[in-house]
């Protein structure tokens, strides 16, 4: 046998053999150093890096609720879908499932993904709901993430929707209340970290870096009984009489704080997918309108200002008309020699424009500002308007007279309420609150309590039997108020078939808590007077809110009312 | 050898000597010191295994099953005694050979390369067969001349080596064709070539490396190898394996993250992780310790082989020992490199350690073979 086992040359080459080998060995013992040892710490950071990710965290939008606590706008946690196209694009054969979910359309999927190839954040469908949501993570298609936001609900629905607004699919108010107070109940979104892995998935939370700032709760001045109420006649009425479009506003005036406020056309804003933009706008504050026979309670607060009239003077309306140049000022029929009270009650023109001639533009002017016309309110509303404010010189006669009857100038249904508000709080005019008050913020002498007073007690005889306003009765309560029958302005000059119905009114006239304005644009038919179509509402509504407002009665003339107080004994004062 | 000439001299009281344990063992001609190194190897394969592969029972039991049949081949090999595995060189080489020609000419197309020949019933990498052949065929060629060999054997033998190199790089299969070249380097180097040769081979691979560059290799390969001096240079493509496995082996620390807390490797950014990047989920969980502490095994492992060779009694036992030994020791050095991020991505397995099976069949050939050398030498020498 041949044995080379000892021969030197052999011997010597596995010794450089082992020499390589534990020197190669000593090369991957250095790279273990290298990386486990020296480069740790960046390694590390670079690991992290690429798991760690901070994402940020929906705030929960505040909720508003009416004044007492009733919920009319709460954000509900939902989940949008997102892509990333690449990725996305590479899970094909994974589309029909998800499609038939989220109901898309594939071509559209398709065209969308091509269009935005090169970007890496596409959202798919915003707003799902969580159990869709969870169906769709359970897929597990390459490229679609969910992200946790939070949906708006309106639980009134239609009834509030113009006063609440609503927001955008990124949460921000766009409308209304949503949209003044936005800052407000918007919270601050926080960051947390999360362990994401190569597809992107989040494996666990690790750490809330910033906490999502809850935006702050919002209570409203709004009574959503009273709201519900108000709607609910308003619509009726905006039916039967075909009307376009209709507004009404529930002031209380102490606080000058809004208790309802409801308009027609309105929309569902929890489904604003067909909405247009005429539904959308809150008439209340937006639209103004020429207030017609309603502004003569300041036309006689005018009269009794300038020292010229007082609460008893008598003024000769006979023959029911009379010229100004080739102007004719008419009443619907000759009321002869009446009492201020009268002008009301009959809403004569001829009576209200005889006052305005007998005193200076001023006296009359005056008064409009101070009551407001012509500017805004100051509620902050969005897109809120403050009308047109009309100062006729001492010459212009047409114009002073139109002037008494509520022509040329153009007020919000809300300017008018505040209006009626002041006369019911004794000439004491509050500011307007949206948001519920304990308290006037402000408030504005506008008129004596003593001309407020009497104006009260005219304002009374119109909703008395022989007055225009009678059907603003409620029974059991004493009312104050006024008819309005406009006339909408028609190019150049005004129409005979298109009318604005209004009554603007108070109660309870012994000690008023609310004043209310209803407005019902071009009703159709035979029957517009305001006394016949907005009166009606105002009664009902009145009624209701009196007594959802726990207002005790205080018609002593009214037989049930009086056995009333003698029930409750010394309650009733 | 101080040692062999003891043993020689006494050998017949050292019999007595030994355990009856011992003697079985060597009756079923296993090796106990590499049995123990292999299965300490294989046992914390499966460890790693049932983190790398998102802890899969599954995963584990068929990688069990190919252990155990990897077991009992390596048995069945070292049953075989060195002069029977001679007299079959010729027939192995010559058979792996023409199996190499036709898995060129109407192979099966696998992850990019034609590697597989379908045998009907099963399908079969003659690249593996002769991963073991070509070092046995070196070896007995050169051992049937006495050494150092004549110039003539020389150019035969690299003939003997080139040939199969150059069809497995042709599939391409640039890590097995580099283990094959390396086991008949190997030989080549042990059997005594001389140094000036050495060096001269050496200077005209250097020389010729532009050559290689430009038209040899494949563009992912090139790519491969421009990575691994900027894997920056293109994170999210051919520098991402690199990228991902050194993060991964670095963020282990000194004492790893914890069995099964591999955040790298389990939140997917480690590709390959139960297979040829499986070092670096062993890195990341384990640290710079258990790093250590698998290297040193393998060393173990390693100088277990280089002992065998050197106490082999022929030239053809000793050059194939030296030879097998050193290319499982290329195996894992290219291997641990590659994911460490010192050498070029070449498809590589951790021997007995990644997940897979026809590499495994054929390392544990090669310990069944070294376990061979070891236990037919004749203890009293003639």
């Amino acid at each position: 046998m041949r044995n080379q086992v000892h021969s030197p040359v052999s011997h010597f080459r596995l010794l450089v053999v082992v020499g390589i080998v534990f020197a190669v060995a000593a090369v991957m013992m250095w790279r273990a150093v290298d990386l486990h040892v020296m480069n740790k710490d960046f390694l590390q950071s670079q690991g992290n890096a690429r798991y760690m990710r901070t994402l940020p965290v929906a705030a929960h939008r505040g909720i508003i609720t009416d004044r007492n606590g009733e919920p009319l706008a709460v954000s509900t946690p939902v989940d949008s879908v997102w892509i990333n196209p690449a990725e996305f694009m590479a899970a094909r054969d994974s589309w029909g499932k998800l499609t038939n979910l989220l109901s898309l359309d594939k071509e559209k999927i398709e065209q969308l993904v091509l269009q935005r190839s090169n970007r890496e954040f596409v959202y798919l469908k915003r707003h799902i709901r969580p159990d869709l949501a969870e169906k769709i993570a359970v897929l597990n298609i390459d490229g679609v993430y969910l992200q946790r936001e939070y949906r708006r609900y309106y639980p009134a629905g239609e009834v509030a929707a113009h006063v609440l607004g609503f927001t955008n699919v990124d949460d921000a108010g766009q409308e209304g209340l949503e949209l003044a107070y936005n800052d407000w109940l918007r919270g601050e979104s926080g960051r947390k970290m999360v362990i994401k892995d190569r597809l992107g998935r989040t494996i666990k939370h690790v750490e809330s870096i910033q906490a999502a700032q809850p935006g702050k709760d919002l209570t409203l001045s709004i009574d959503r009984r009273l709201q519900y109420l108000a709607y609910r006649e308003l619509k009726r009425a905006v039916l039967q009489y075909k009307a376009k479009s209709a507004s009404a506003v529930i002031l209380d005036t102490k606080t000058g704080e809004v208790l309802a406020m409801v308009n027609q056309p309105s929309y569902n804003p929890n489904n604003r997918s067909k909405l247009n933009s005429n539904r959308l706008r809150n008439r209340a504050v937006t639209d103004v309108f020429e207030p017609g026979s309603t502004i003569k309670p300041f036309t006689v607060a005018a009269a009794l200002e300038s020292g010229k009239f007082k609460s008893n003077s008598i003024v000769n309306t006979s023959p029911g008309y009379f010229h100004i140049g080739k102007y004719v000022v008419q009443d619907v029929k000759n009321y002869g020699r009446i009492d201020l009270s009268t002008i009301m009650a009959k809403s004569s023109n001829v009576g209200a424009s005889k006052l305005a001639l007998d005193i200076t533009a001023k006296n009359l002017t005056d008064v409009h500002s101070r009551i407001g016309f012509g500017f805004t309110t100051g509620s902050g509303f969005p897109g809120e308007v403050g009308g047109i404010l009309n100062m006729p010189t001492e010459k212009q006669l047409v114009e002073k007279a139109t002037l008494s009857y509520g022509y040329g100038l153009s007020v919000t249904p809300l300017q008018l309420a505040r209006a009626y508000a002041a006369i019911a709080n004794n000439g004491v005019m509050p500011a307007v609150s949206f948001t519920r008050i304990s308290q006037a913020e402000h408030e504005t002498k506008v008129l004596s309590v003593k001309h407020a007073k009497q104006i009260r007690m005219m304002l009374e005889a119109v909703v008395s039997e022989k007055g225009t306003g009678y059907r603003a009765d409620v029974s059991g309560y004493r009312i104050a108020g006024k008819t309005g029958t406009v006339k909408k302005a028609d190019a150049g000059g005004y129409s005979d078939d298109r009318y604005l119905a209004v009554f603007a009114g108070m109660a309870p006239v012994s000690n008023p808590r609310i004043a209310m304005v209803v407005t019902i644009n071009e009703p159709k038919g035979d029957v517009y007077y305001g006394g016949k179509v907005a009166a009606p509402v105002f009664s009902k509504v009145m009624s209701g809110a009196l007594r959802l407002m726990d207002i005790a009665p205080d018609d002593i003339s009214d037989k049930s009312v009086h056995l009333a107080k003698l029930v409750m004994g010394e309650h009733a004062q | 050898m101080n040692w062999q000439s003891g043993a020689s001299s006494s050998g017949f009281q050292e019999e007595n000597r030994i355990s009856t344990g011992r003697r079985l063992l060597y009756r079923f001609h296993i090796d106990l010191p590499l049995w123990i190194g292999i299965m300490l190897l294989s046992a914390m394969g499966m460890v790693v295994l049932y983190s790398a592969g998102d802890q899969s029972v599954e995963l584990l039991n068929r990688q069990f099953v190919r252990l155990f049949i990897a077991f009992i081949i390596m048995i069945a090999v070292a049953q075989i005694s060195p002069a029977t595995l001679k007299h079959w060189a010729p027939w192995m080489f010559g058979i792996g050979l023409l199996m190499l020609v036709a898995v060129l000419a109407f192979g099966e197309v696998g992850k990019g390369a034609q590697r597989w020949l379908n045998l009907g019933i099963f399908r079969f990498q003659p690249s593996e067969l002769m991963k073991i052949a070509v070092p046995i065929m070196t070896a007995w060629y050169l051992a049937e001349a006495p050494l150092p060999p004549r110039r003539m054997r020389i150019i035969i033998a690299s003939i003997i080596v080139i040939a199969p190199t150059l069809l497995i790089a042709k599939q391409p299969d640039l890590g097995t064709a580099l283990l094959i070249a390396s086991s008949g380097i190997f030989v080549l180097l042990l059997a005594g070539l001389g140094w000036r040769l050495i060096f001269s081979v050496f200077v005209l691979m250097a020389a010729s490396a532009p050559v290689f560059w430009n038209y040899l290799l494949h563009d992912y390969q090139r790519q491969r190898i421009i990575t691994l001096f900027n894997p920056e240079s293109d994170p999210l493509g051919a520098g991402y394996h690199i990228i991902q496995s050194t993060i991964a082996i670095g963020s282990g620390g000194l004492y790893g993250k914890g069995w099964l807390n591999g955040t790298q490797s389990h939140l997917d950014f480690l590709p390959e992780r139960s297979t040829d990047f499986v070092f670096a989920v062993f890195s990341e969980e384990f640290g710079f310790l258990g790093t250590l502490l698998l290297l040193a095994i393998y060393i173990a492992v390693i100088s277990r082989g280089i002992v065998i060779a050197v106490n082999a009694q022929d030239t053809f036992s000793r050059l194939l020992a030296g030879s097998l030994t050193l290319t499982f020791f290329v195996y894992v050095f290219v291997n641990i490199g590659m994911v460490s991020g010192i050498l070029p991505v070449v498809g590589l397995p951790l021997p007995l350690i990644s997940y897979g099976g026809t590499s495994m069949v054929t390392i544990m050939a090669a310990f069944g073979i070294l376990m061979s050398i070891q236990t037919h030498r004749k203890l009293v020498s003639a």
